[in-house]
């Protein structure tokens, strides 16, 4: 596996299978009363996060106890970009520091890359979402509920047809699950008014439908994206009714939706904008859950770029003894 | 007065030439061995040509002095071959009164390694709305007979119809920096496959073609002369060819490297790749490439833009735009032109000497070799190839997308008003 983990691409069809793999494993430390491995024991993983994301943040720093690492957060918040320290200097004292992993996320796309391509550091690099680019762990934790429910069992999505529904974009949620979920065999269709899909998106491997309604019956997954309210003054879209009249999960909706079809958002939500409550609060959806997996999927990424070997048969043996005791 | 003859050289055109040089003029032009008593310097295999003209140059002075200064692109533009260039006003303060023309003016007289032209603002400030005093600065000592608002556009079309009317009293020129602004909020890189997938800000083809095609039919209207700032976009030449074909005096430059790198190399988020405007894909390098040769793009300007390290060293979003080029750009255009057989070498002399010279009204610039001429010259080894170095630069700045790039033509000496500048690829102080 790669070093980074920076875009999906960096991984493998093979690659993904094992994260998924490894992280359904993992989850059983979550059952367990003593949540913890002793895996990364005296390693440093530092939070680095240029943006506010709680949810992200605390994902990744329960992964990294759950996995005995010693972590550090380093909230960099509003010294993103051209205020403040550089971020070079800031890799550079997280080097001194001796960081085996940064996650980061940054408002700016590209950012882990360049923290990962300079050799200002050597450890390992998560990009945590950065900019309009990718969020690559968030699109794992993704596959990984999807194939829990709907490929239990199975290696990988092969067939399943899943909707991706909003604001692409700008979603780093979208680029990355566009990527991995075609990797992994589902057929993606992107759900969105032109304006919210980028000048290019002929090249993805996707199909494109410009109103829910011609989607929502026939999808094994509806995932739906936030849209920013703020992106109605910059004429993406005329107002929010009419946005949600055509790409909203309402209750109307909902209903024409297979029985086991699964409602997904990567969150924080909307309510009444993007996703009406009976569709959030249904029973379909695994918004919930979501992110209870994500601790687990952040486990097995650092688990693997850092800890080294997969989980053998034997050493899965050991964890689930471990998790007995 | 010392005589210098320069031996075994041979013209852009294939013919033997020796010349020589008595003070700043061309005194001699043999095909045979010159009188003796003349100091000789040979140069036998290389090619002698005039002197290049870069009519779009970063100088940084004043006010940003840490990047470059008039001094350092001086030396820049000598070690790439230029006996001119021409200062792009967007300094702070911007060059937009008679003032700051002059100084920077009376800098390149000071550098002594070449001339040195300044372009003045358009509009006050460059901000798009008042006309600066156009007229003060083409009065001024030096002449300013182009305007830019460089960096911006001059967006606001009944501005810039004025602005084309206005220079019309002195034959000037605009020379327009073609981006629609509202197209263009927080752009990054070239709308695209690539733009779609990296998640950066995409700069749409159509927002320099729209301008352009604007630009074109003002001229028109109003019978002046445009010029357009570096063209990217296949569909921005198939424009100007258009204009050409209805006789319409507008003129355009493209850059060395939107002649050779294309927006791909974005993948990387390495800002050395962010320019503006942006690089392009395969298609438009093709169609800029074509336009060049069959000459509806009449020069290759530089657009050399200084930028200190930290600018570079950061995330995409923070850097700034720009790249250097004077050192590195005749050999760029000898690979993508030359060696491609689009061009021959006296295609490229017009392209950076002649036109450029004849657009931007230098009169002592860009002139075939011929008795009593200032003596601009340049020499040039095109069977050697040499590696770029970014920290081996004459300018303050790195910011180059070449480093480490082997590229075909080697410089070695570049006479400047008579006066030995560059020197086996050195470059000599002052006069």
């Amino acid at each position: 596996m790669n070093r980074h983990l920076l875009s999906i691409n960096d991984l493998t069809y093979e690659d993904a299978v094992l994260i998924l793999d490894t992280a359904a494993e993992l989850a059983k430390i979550s059952d367990a009363p003593v949540k913890k491995l002793p895996t990364l024991r005296g390693r440093t993983v530092v939070n680095l996060f240029f943006e506010d994301s709680t949810r992200t943040r605390i994902s990744f720093e329960a992964a990294a106890k759950r996995l005995s690492a010693d972590v550090i957060n380093f909230s960099a918040k509003g010294s993103s970009l051209s205020k403040g320290e550089s971020l070079k200097d800031t890799a550079l004292t997280l080097q001194a520091m001796g960081a085996d992993a940064v996650i980061i996320r940054h408002g700016a796309s590209g950012a882990p890359a360049r923290l990962a391509d300079q050799q200002w550091m050597t450890g390992s690099v998560i990009n945590a979402g950065d900019g309009t680019h990718e969020h690559p762990t968030q699109a794992l934790l993704d596959a990984f509920t999807i194939r829990k429910h709907l490929r239990p069992g199975q290696k990988d999505l092969s067939g399943l047809k899943v909707a991706i529904v909003g604001d692409v974009l700008h979603s780093r949620v979208a680029r990355s699950n566009v990527l991995l979920l075609h990797k992994l065999g589902a057929i993606v269709t992107l759900v969105a008014p032109p304006t919210l899909l980028p000048v290019g998106v002929e090249s993805w491997p996707v199909e494109i439908a410009f109103g829910l309604d011609l989607v929502v019956a026939k999808s094994d997954v509806v995932m739906m994206l936030r849209i920013q309210r703020e992106r109605m003054a910059d004429l993406f879209f005329p107002s929010e009714r009419e946005y949600s009249r055509q790409f909203g999960l309402n209750g109307d909706r909902l209903k024409m939706m297979q029985p086991t079809a699964l409602v997904m958002h990567p969150g924080p939500m909307n309510r009444g904008l993007e996703i009406s409550a009976d569709s959030a609060d249904s029973l379909q959806s695994v918004i919930v859950e979501q992110v209870a997996n994500g601790v687990s999927v952040r486990m097995a990424v650092l688990y693997l770029l850092l800890g080294g070997s997969p989980l053998s048969a034997e050493n899965s043996k050991v964890l689930s003894d471990k998790v007995v005791i | 007065m010392s005589k210098l003859t320069l031996i075994g050289g041979i013209t852009a055109a294939g013919q033997k030439l020796n010349i020589t040089i008595s003070g700043n003029k061309i005194s001699e032009l043999t095909i045979d061995t010159p009188v003796a008593g003349n100091e000789i310097l040979d140069i036998t295999g290389s090619l002698i040509i005039p002197g290049l003209v870069d009519l779009h140059t970063h100088l940084r002075e004043p006010g940003k002095e840490d990047a470059e200064n008039v001094e350092s692109g001086s030396r820049a533009a000598v070690k790439g071959g230029y006996t001119a260039i021409s200062a792009m006003p967007n300094t702070d303060p911007v060059a937009d009164t008679a003032g700051v023309v002059e100084q920077v003016f009376s800098l390149g007289k000071a550098a002594g390694l070449c001339d040195v032209f300044p372009i003045g603002a358009v509009t006050q400030g460059q901000r798009g709305g008042q006309l600066a005093e156009i007229l003060a600065m083409a009065q001024s000592a030096a002449k300013v007979r182009m305007f830019s608002d460089d960096g911006h556009c001059v967006f606001d079309p009944l501005v810039m119809r004025r602005a084309l009317e206005y220079v019309k009293m002195f034959d000037g020129v605009i020379a327009q920096h073609a981006q629609d602004p509202r197209l263009t909020i927080d752009a990054q890189m070239n709308e695209g496959e690539i733009s779609a997938k990296l998640g950066l800000k995409g700069w749409p083809a159509v927002a320099e073609e729209a301008i352009i095609a604007r630009d074109i039919l003002l001229t028109d209207h109003v019978q002046s002369r445009l010029h357009i700032c570096h063209v990217t976009t296949a569909g921005g030449v198939e424009l100007i060819r258009w204009a050409k074909s209805r006789g319409i005096n507008v003129t355009a430059e493209v850059t060395p490297h939107h002649l050779l790198l294309t927006d791909d190399l974005a993948e990387s988020y390495d800002p050395i790749y962010k320019v503006n405007p942006p690089l392009r894909n395969v298609r438009d390098v093709e169609a800029l490439r074509e336009g060049l040769a069959d000459g509806t793009i009449d020069i290759v300007a530089t657009d050399h833009a200084p930028h200190p390290t930290e600018s570079k060293e950061c995330e995409w979003q923070a850097a700034s735009f720009g790249m250097i080029g004077l050192e590195t750009a005749l050999s760029v255009v000898v690979k993508t032109m030359i060696s491609s057989k689009l061009m021959n070498w006296n295609d490229l002399v017009d392209r950076m000497a002649i036109a450029p010279a004849r657009i931007g009204g230098y009169a002592e610039q860009g002139k075939e070799f011929a008795l009593g001429n200032f003596a601009n010259i340049t020499v040039v080894n095109p069977n050697k190839t040499w590696i770029v170095n970014k920290d081996a630069s004459m300018s303050k700045s790195r910011n180059t997308p070449f480093h480490g790039l082997e590229l075909p033509g080697v410089i070695t000496d570049v006479f400047f008003n008579g006066a030995r500048v560059l020197q086996d690829e050195k470059v000599i102080g002052k006069i």
